[in-house]
């Protein structure tokens, strides 16, 4: 650590002999430069971050009054009890099943797939690699856009089922179109880990494993997945957090028989104006996603 | 993995026919997109002739225009605060230690985990309570538009910046600068001289991933514009929710080689980027 | 005459850990000064301290007559040629070694003529352009002090300068390091834990272990008359004999045997007797001259080494070495033989435990 003093800390620009008050005052100069250093970054993110969470905290134990305004008088937790109600527990349970079997597809999708990126030579290996990120980085809401396209009534989908006699069918506003663009827009996220982890596992191991007699199938269950494990693991949590919030894919893609948990929050502010259980509902939704992944740092994953 | 170990012809056979389907399913949505996007045909999903008048409606849309453009200002904007603030942020990171560090270190979490939904409602119940203090605190006049959205985007793009600024000071010796102390070189002229260049690529991809980020933005923005200005992805997404037509098509395309412009910046960036930070070649040696 | 480096009453403490303890060390003009000892002793530490990139915990620390030990490292008219070179990755060897010229606002003309001097002073003409990653390690160890010495620093401080280098080229460099310091007439302190190092480069070296100054003297005063244990059996090859001061002039060995051999320690400390391989010769028992201190063993080891031969002989309670020349065509003692070590009184020296 490198100690500067300058005039402005009042100390001699000449030398002197050292005390131990020097080295501390040294110290308390290098701590205070940065502090000032991380200053702004810190007040703009309390300004406009922790200050702006803070009030939807407080929001959501306000009420809301006749007109759909909000009381900020007269505190309690009717917000909170409301989300035990059946339509909100029904579109919280939907939108946890859904965020499973989005994972559940990813992985199943996904595992394959990362096994035969991690197979092939080096040089192939980082070409498919890019050409897997190329797609993942395009505008989010473009890739779902694409979707609308396809799956629309008339839409290439469903001109390519009728053309080969199965009928066209509408897939639109469907939970199927919704659960199409999850997969669709999460799988990198899937595979990327999955990649990094069972890339790093050496050969010798599933070699020992076949020279013991082991099947291929066995080989899988019993060595290739347990080491991949930690890649598995920040995969599915990955996928599975942010899809239980997603809200972009459902709204172009889903119908009004599937309300997820993102578009109920916003509806609670844009139309039903019921902005205290909005507050509430996203309040929770961070904090399950904070717990998912405390969990997930507390077990040693890496940095994302 | 060196990948020498082959299972069975058929076990080899789904795999790859897997990755096949998979890439398929990955492209296909896009380029078809693309594709029908110079159909001359009312009907989305079907072929008509080749035809570029829908780029041409983009063009003399002015909503649209006007929604780019602000799109634009927005993310040069928060893209120029933000590396400014999420590189002294990675600085004050991985070079010193000062009372309240790991709260900072905390904080700077927060934004990137935090579900995009919360954030809007965050930012949504902000401003509604905010702006009218902010204003007349500082006399201005400022509404719900350009200057909120850049306010939102500000605030996620600073701890993107600084994770991967902070990546890259990590890999670096701080040997080098304390040579350039032994140097006679001041806390600044060591910064300038020394650190900065060997920290540009991680700035410059820092910077390009806020741009990224600021451009693709939806419910965040959504939730911080107002009737004044709006982003495009907000402007389109309103417009997909009443029907679709061949001029979100093309608008759609535009913004798709938009973010493959800036992917493909970043992957020559990596390539051609950055010295190596050890170099020492271990060829015999010649004095 | 001002001495170069005076290091007074200098600690310096991490936590609990005195990395260096209450030092007293003073370098003179010209001098190359090593500072030796094991990983961990506080050499770099100390070192570190006198660039300016520690500071103290307390002491007083002078160049050439000046108090720096507050200043901060750009402040203080030394300069330092790191371990690994440090060299600026992203700059040319040029640009590197103009790089302290043009912090302390050299004028543009002034700095080129003097990069241009330090260049050919290393002999690294041609190189001007070239990157440190396309560079060998000897070369880039010459930037690296190009870079120091174009500064005309007071004090050049090298930290193990030739670490990275394979023996033959450390070999080479260790003679021009010298060289260089005498054309250049600067006083050099480097770190090195290596004793061969140190005794062929410089002249005077201190010797350090755990954070304490242990000798300080010419290679020749640490050979001949090392201190203590420590600094006798870290600095070359070593008997040595444990025992007791009996007198001024006798020590009592662990097997009762009294020698003759000159101390100024305290009747009854424990001490030990040095005795370095080359300075004893072996006999067959009973032909020993009077006038040497001799001991009684049975020869257990003859290793050839080409140039010298070291006989192993193993006493009652411990074993010695002795290494002789090797003159083809003498008689040999062989394995198993009754033996006599033998050496001229006052050939070693009484070390403290």
């Amino acid at each position: 650590m490198l100690v500067t003093i300058t005039e402005r800390d009042h100390l001699e620009e000449e030398g002197s002999v050292v005390t131990p008050e020097f080295e501390k005052a040294a110290e308390r100069a290098e701590s205070r430069r940065g502090f000032f250093l991380a200053l702004p970054a810190y007040a703009y993110l309390i300004v406009f971050f922790a200050l702006p969470l803070a009030i939807v905290f407080v929001y959501s134990f306000a009420t809301r009054n006749r007109f759909g305004g909000t009381d900020l008088s007269g505190w309690n937790l009717e917000a909170y009890r409301k989300l035990g109600e059946p339509i909100v527990r029904n579109i919280i349970l939907r939108s946890v099943w859904l965020a499973l079997l989005n994972t559940a597809i990813c992985l199943a999708l996904g595992y394959p797939f990362a096994y035969y990126l991690a197979t092939r030579r080096p040089l192939v290996r980082n070409v498919l690699i890019i050409l897997v990120m190329i797609p993942f980085w395009a505008n989010f809401l473009v890739r779902n856009y694409a979707w609308r396209v396809l799956l629309g009534k008339d839409g290439f989908v469903s001109n390519v089922f009728e053309f080969v006699g199965l009928g066209s069918r509408e897939y639109l506003f469907t939970s199927t179109a919704v659960m199409i663009g999850l997969v669709y827009g999460f799988l990198p996220f899937m595979v990327l880990p999955l990649y990094a982890s069972v890339e790093r596992i050496d050969d010798s191991y599933l070699e020992a494993s076949r020279d013991l007699y082991a099947s291929g199938w066995q080989t899988f269950r019993k060595v290739l997945l347990p080491l991949s494990m930690p890649g598995v693991v920040a995969g599915s949590i990955l996928v599975f957090v942010p899809s239980l919030g997603a809200y972009v894919t459902p709204e172009i893609l889903g119908g009004a028989k599937t309300t997820l948990l993102g578009s109920y929050i916003v509806t609670q502010f844009l139309t039903a104006r019921n902005w205290p259980v909005g507050a509430s509902l996203s309040f929770v939704l961070m904090a399950v996603m904070g717990a998912a992944l405390i969990v997930y740092f507390r077990k040693g994953g890496r940095n994302l | 993995m060196r990948g020498t170990l082959k299972g069975s012809k058929g076990t080899r056979a789904i795999l790859s026919v897997n990755a096949l389907l998979i890439f398929a399913f990955l492209y296909a949505p896009i380029i078809l997109l693309v594709a029908f996007s110079f159909s001359d045909n009312r009907n989305v999903g079907q072929w008509g002739g080749f035809t570029f008048d829908w780029y041409r409606e983009f063009g003399e849309n002015d909503a649209l225009q006007d929604a780019l453009w602000v799109s634009v200002k927005v993310a040069v904007w928060s893209t120029l605060i933000s590396v400014v603030l999420g590189t002294l942020s990675a600085l004050a990171l991985e070079r010193f230690s000062f009372r309240g560090k790991k709260v900072f270190d905390g904080l700077l979490y927060l934004p990137i985990i935090i579900p995009d939904v919360t954030m809007a409602v965050m930012m949504l119940l902000f401003f509604s309570e905010g702006l009218e203090i902010i204003n007349n605190f500082f006399g201005w006049q400022w509404t719900k538009g350009f200057q909120t959205i850049t306010i939102s985007h500000v605030a996620f793009n600073i701890s993107f910046v600084s994770v991967v600024v902070r990546a890259r000071l990590e890999g670096m010796d701080q040997i080098h600068e304390e040579a350039a102390m032994d140097l006679y070189a001041s806390r600044w002229r060591t910064f300038r001289y020394v650190t900065l260049p060997q920290i540009a690529p991680g700035v410059a991809g820092g910077a390009l991933l806020a741009i990224t980020i600021s451009l693709d933005d939806v419910v965040v923005t959504q939730f911080s514009a107002g009737p004044g200005s709006t982003t495009l992805p907000v402007y389109v997404f309103g417009l997909i929710r009443r029907g679709v037509t061949p001029l979100i098509n093309a608008t759609s395309v535009i913004m798709l080689a938009i973010s493959i412009a800036l992917i493909l910046i970043s992957l020559l960036l990596q390539q051609s980027g950055g010295f190596r930070l050890r170099g020492r070649r271990s060829e015999p040696e010649s004095t | 005459m001002t001495a170069a480096v005076e290091i007074t009453g200098i600690t310096k403490r991490f936590d609990d850990v005195f990395a260096v303890d209450s030092m007293d060390l003073t370098i003179d003009d010209g001098e190359f000064f090593a500072l030796l000892g094991p990983s961990g002793c506080g050499k770099t530490t100390t070192l570190r301290m006198i660039a300016g990139l520690e500071f103290p915990t307390m002491g007083s620390l002078k160049i050439f007559g000046d108090e720096v030990g507050t200043l901060p490292p750009n402040k203080r008219p030394v300069n330092t040629v790191f371990q690994n070179y440090a060299l600026f990755p992203h700059m040319s060897v040029e640009q590197n070694i103009a790089f302290g010229l043009k912090m302390q606002k050299v004028p543009r003309r002034q700095i080129a003529d003097r990069v241009a001097e330090a260049i050919k002073l290393v002999r690294l003409e041609t190189l001007e352009r070239r990157k440190p990653d396309q560079m060998s390690g000897g070369q880039q160890q010459r930037v690296a002090l190009a870079r120091a010495l174009v500064n005309h620093p007071k004090v050049l401080l090298l930290d193990e300068p030739l670490g990275a280098l394979d023996l033959k080229l450390r070999q080479e460099m260790q003679l021009e390091l010298k060289h260089l310091q005498r054309e250049v007439g600067i006083t050099f302190v480097f770190v090195t834990h290596d004793q061969e190092e140190a005794l062929t480069m410089s002249d005077r070296i201190g010797v350090m272990n755990h954070g304490e100054l242990l000798q300080v003297g010419t290679p020749e005063e640490i050979y001949e008359h090392p201190v203590n244990r420590f600094v006798a059996d870290f600095i070359g090859q070593t008997n040595l004999l444990a025992g007791t001061v009996e007198s001024s002039d006798t020590l009592c060995l662990a097997n009762g045997v009294r020698i003759h051999a000159d101390s100024d320690l305290e009747v009854g400390s424990r001490a030990a007797f040095c005795l370095r391989p080359e300075r004893a010769s072996v006999h067959p028992q009973g032909t020993v001259d009077g006038g040497r201190e001799s001991l009684d063993g049975r020869l257990s080891e003859v290793t050839y080494l080409g140039n010298s031969i070291i006989y192993t002989v193993a006493l009652d309670w411990m074993s010695l070495e002795v290494r002789t020349e090797n003159h083809p065509g003498e008689e040999r003692p062989q394995v198993g033989d009754e033996i006599t070590v033998s050496w001229r009184s006052g050939a070693g020296s009484v070390v403290a435990e």
